[in-house]
C-alpha cells in the first residue's frame, strides 16, 4: 500500500482523496461550528508539516514553533485590527483595545500594517527571516540536539512573555475581536466557510511542497544531515546551510498557519504562541509520526480533537494526559502511528517464520 | 609523479598532551602510502588534523594552497576526502543515494530542490568500480562490514577527491576481501595520492607504495617496505612487538 502512494497515480490519488475529504464530505456533513474547529485543527496541521520537515526528516527538535505561528497570528491581527478601526473611525484611527488601554497616538510600527499587502508581504517575509538569521547563528555554531531542543523552547516562552508586556499589542489579553477579514465580514457564515477553504486549500499546498522537498535530492540530503551531519561536511557540503533552509520551511508554515488561525479563531494570546502550544504541536507529530509526509497532520488533528474533546469534561486531567500520551509515544512508538503498519507487517512476517519453522 | 600534499611540522595538542608532534609527511599521486604505528601514535589525529577536525600548527599545502585554518567542508572541496575508522554510510538511504549525495557536493540550489531523475555517469562508474552495482538500490544500513567500507571509498571517489585518507579501511574483512580492497586502492591510486592508515602488516607489505611508521606522535621511520622493515628502531617499537607476539603464539600453540 505504501508502494502505492510512492507512484505517480498513489500521490495525485491521495490528494484526490483528502481533497474530496477536505472539500467535498466535510462543509456537507459539518455544521458551521464544527467547520470553524476543523478550520482551526487544520491551522495546526499545517504547522505539524513544517514540524515533520525539521524534527523527522532533519532531526532538528523545534520546541519553539509558537514563535513562528504567533508572530504570523499577530502580524494579521495588526492589519484586521487596523482594518477595523478605519472602517469605524477613519484613515489612522486607533484600534478599540488601544483606546481602552489609553493609548491616543497610533505607534508608528503599526501604520504600515493598515496595507493588506504589506501585511501579507511581511506574514512571509519576517518569521522566515528570522528563523534564517536564527538558525544561522544557531547551526554555524554546531548547536544541535537537547541543547537546540532548550533554545527554542526557550525563546517561545520568552517571546509570549515579551507581548504580555506590551500595551500596543493587546498585552495579556491579546488582540480579539475582529469584524473584516481583507474586507469580508466575519460574522456572515460563508465567510466563515471561505476561511475554512482557505485553511483547507493551505493544507494541500503545504504538504504538496513537503512533499517536492523530501523526495528531491535536497530531501536526501537532509537526511543524511540528520543521521551524518560531520560525515556530510567531509563530503564538502555545508551542513548548516541544509538545515536552514527545512528549519526556515517549518518556520513559513507556521507563520501562514497562524496568519489564518487568527480570522478562523477571532483570537490570538501569549496563551496561544508560548511554550504550552508549541509543546502541543509537536505532541501531535510525535503521535503522528514524525518522520512520515501525512503522519504529522493525522497526528495534529488527533491531539486537537482529543483536546476539545477531553479538556471540556476533564480541564486538568488533560494536562497530565497530554504529558503521558508524550512520554508513551517517545518510549514505546518512536514512528508514530504511521509506524504501526510497518510494524504490524514485522510482526506478521515474524509470526510467519515462527510457524514455518514450527 | 606529482606531489599532491604536503604536510610540514605539524603539532596537535590535546591541553598539553602532543599527540601529534612535529610530523612532516607528503603524498604523491601514483603512490599507495601507508600510515602505521602502534595504538595511540597519532595517525587518526594526524588525518583529523589535515581534514579540519583537529587544531594544529605547521602547515599544509595542496596543489599550492594552504589549508590550515579553512573549515572542513572547504577543505573536502579542494579534494580532500577521508574516511573514519568506524564506517560511516548513511544508513537509512541506498547506496545509490549515498554515492549521489557524495557526488553533489558543487550543486545548485536549484537542482538540489528537483527530483533525481538518472544516476549521474560518475556514480554509475564507481558502482562498478567498487563492485556494488548490484546492490544500488540496496538501504546502505544493511550492507556487510566490508561493503560499507567500499561505498566510503566511492563515496570519495564520486566527490572528486585526489588525495584520498582511508583510516583502517581493511578493518573486519576476509582475506579476499582484504586483496580486492587492495588492488583496487592501487586502481584508484594510479591518478590519485592514496595514504592508508593499517595496523596489518601482511596487507602493509603486499600493497605499500611507500611507508610511514609513527610513534608517539612522530615520524620513526620512512620509506619503501624494504627500507621500514629493516630499520631497527622501527623493529624494536613495533615489528619487534609483533615478532615477539608471533613467537609467543608458536609456543603457546
Ligand atoms: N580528542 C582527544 N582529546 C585528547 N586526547 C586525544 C584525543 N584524540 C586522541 N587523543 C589521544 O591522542 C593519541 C593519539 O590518538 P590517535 O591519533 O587516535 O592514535 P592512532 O590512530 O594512531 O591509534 C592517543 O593517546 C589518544 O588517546
Ligand atoms: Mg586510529
Amino acid at each position: 500500500m505504501s508502494r502505492f502512494f510512492a507512484t505517480r497515480a498513489g500521490v495525485w490519488s491521495g490528494f484526490g482523496a483528502a481533497a474530496l475529504v477536505l472539500f467535498g464530505a466535510a462543509p456537507l456533513l459539518l455544521s458551521g461550528f464544527r467547520l470553524g474547529l476543523l478550520a482551526q485543527f487544520l491551522c495546526y496541521a499545517i504547522v505539524a508539516v513544517g514540524i515533520g520537515l525539521a524534527w523527522g526528516r532533519g532531526g532538528m527538535l523545534t520546541l519553539g514553533q509558537g514563535v513562528f505561528f504567533g508572530m504570523g497570528a499577530y502580524l494579521m491581527a495588526m492589519h484586521m485590527k487596523m482594518a477595523d478601526a478605519e472602517f469605524r473611525n477613519g484613515h489612522g484611527a486607533v484600534p478599540d483595545f488601544m483606546e481602552l488601554a489609553g493609548i491616543r497616538e497610533l505607534p508608528a510600527y503599526w501604520v504600515p500594517f493598515a496595507s493588506p499587502v504589506f501585511t501579507i508581504a511581511m506574514i512571509l517575509v519576517l518569521p522566515t527571516g528570522f528563523a534564517v538569521l536564527l538558525g544561522f547563528a544557531v547551526f554555524k555554531r554546531r548547536v544541535k540536539g537537547a541543547y537546540f531542543a532548550i533554545l527554542s523552547q526557550a525563546l517561545a516562552g520568552a517571546f509570549a512573555i515579551l507581548l504580555i508586556g506590551q500595551q500596543s499589542m493587546g498585552g495579556f489579553n491579546g488582540l480579539s475581536r475582529f469584524r473584516y477579514f481583507f474586507g469580508y465580514n466575519l460574522d456572515d457564515a460563508v465567510n466563515q466557510q471561505m476561511l475554512y477553504f482557505i485553511a483547507a486549500g493551505v493544507l494541500l499546498v503545504v504538504v504538496a511542497v513537503a512533499l517536492q522537498l523530501r523526495r528531491s535530492r535536497y530531501g536526501e540530503l537532509l537526511v543524511a544531515v540528520r543521521d551524518a551531519e560531520e560525515r556530510v561536511r567531509f563530503l564538502g557540503y555545508d551542513a548548516a546551510n541544509i538545515k536552514v533552509v527545512a528549519y526556515a520551511a517549518a518556520a513559513l508554515f507556521a507563520a501562514v498557519a497562524g496568519a489564518i488561525f487568527v480570522p478562523v479563531v477571532g483570537i490570538i494570546s501569549p496563551a496561544s504562541i508560548g511554550i504550552v502550544p508549541s509543546i502541543m504541536f509537536i505532541l501531535g507529530v510525535a503521535i503522528g509520526g514524525r518522520a512520515s509526509l501525512v503522519g504529522p497532520v493525522v497526528g495534529a488533528l488527533a491531539v486537537a480533537w482529543a483536546q476539545t474533546a477531553l479538556s471540556e469534561q476533564f480541564p486538568s486531567a488533560w494536562t497530565y494526559a497530554q504529558g503521558l500520551l508524550f512520554i508513551v509515544v517517545i518510549a514505546l512508538l518512536p514512528g508514530g502511528i504511521a509506524s504501526v503498519a510497518a510494524l504490524t507487517k514485522r510482526f506478521q512476517a515474524k509470526s510467519a517464520t515462527v510457524e514455518a519453522a514450527a | 609523479m606529482t606531489t599532491a600534499l604536503t604536510c610540514t611540522n605539524i603539532h596537535v595538542d590535546f591541553d598539553g598532551f602532543k599527540a601529534v608532534n612535529g610530523v612532516d609527511l607528503t603524498l604523491d599521486r601514483g603512490e599507495v602510502h601507508f600510515l602505521i604505528g602502534p595504538n595511540g601514535a597519532g595517525k587518526t589525529t594526524l588525518v583529523d588534523a589535515v581534514t579540519g577536525l583537529a587544531k594544529y600548527s605547521g602547515s599544509v599545502v595542496k596543489d599550492g594552497v594552504e589549508l590550515r585554518g579553512k573549515k572542513v567542508h572547504h577543505i573536502a572541496r579542494r579534494g580532500i576526502g577521508r574516511t573514519f575508522q568506524t564506517a560511516t554510510v548513511f544508513e537509512q538511504l541506498t547506496v545509490a543515494q549515498n554515492l549521489d549525495i557524495a557526488a553533489g557536493a558543487g550543486r545548485s540550489p536549484w537542482s538540489l530542490l528537483r527530483r533525481r531523475t538518472v544516476l549521474p555517469d560518475n556514480v554509475v562508474a564507481v558502482l562498478e568500480q567498487i563492485g556494488l552495482a548490484g546492490q544500488a538500490q540496496t538501504p546502505a544500513g544493511i550492507l556487510a562490514h566490508g561493503q560499507k567500507q567500499w561505498l566510503e571509498i566511492g563515496m570519495l571517489l564520486v566527490g572528486d577527491a585526489d588525495v584520498l585518507l582511508l583510516d583502517e579501511p581493511i578493518a573486519g574483512m576476509g582475506h579476499e576481501e582484504r586483496d580486492t580492497t587492495g588492488r583496487l586502492l592501487h586502481e584508484i591510486a594510479e591518478t590519485r595520492a592514496v595514504a592508508v592508515v593499517e595496523h596489518d602488516m601482511d596487507f602493509m607489505r603486499a600493497f605499500a607504495s611507500r611507508v610511514t611508521v609513527l610513534h608517539a606522535g612522530a615520524v620513526l621511520a620512512s620509506g619503501s617496505v624494504d627500507e621500514v622493515s629493516n630499520d631497527p628502531r622501527v623493529q624494536e617499537v613495533y615489528l619487534g612487538a609483533s615478532h615477539e607476539q608471533e613467537a609467543i603464539d608458536a609456543a603457546t600453540a
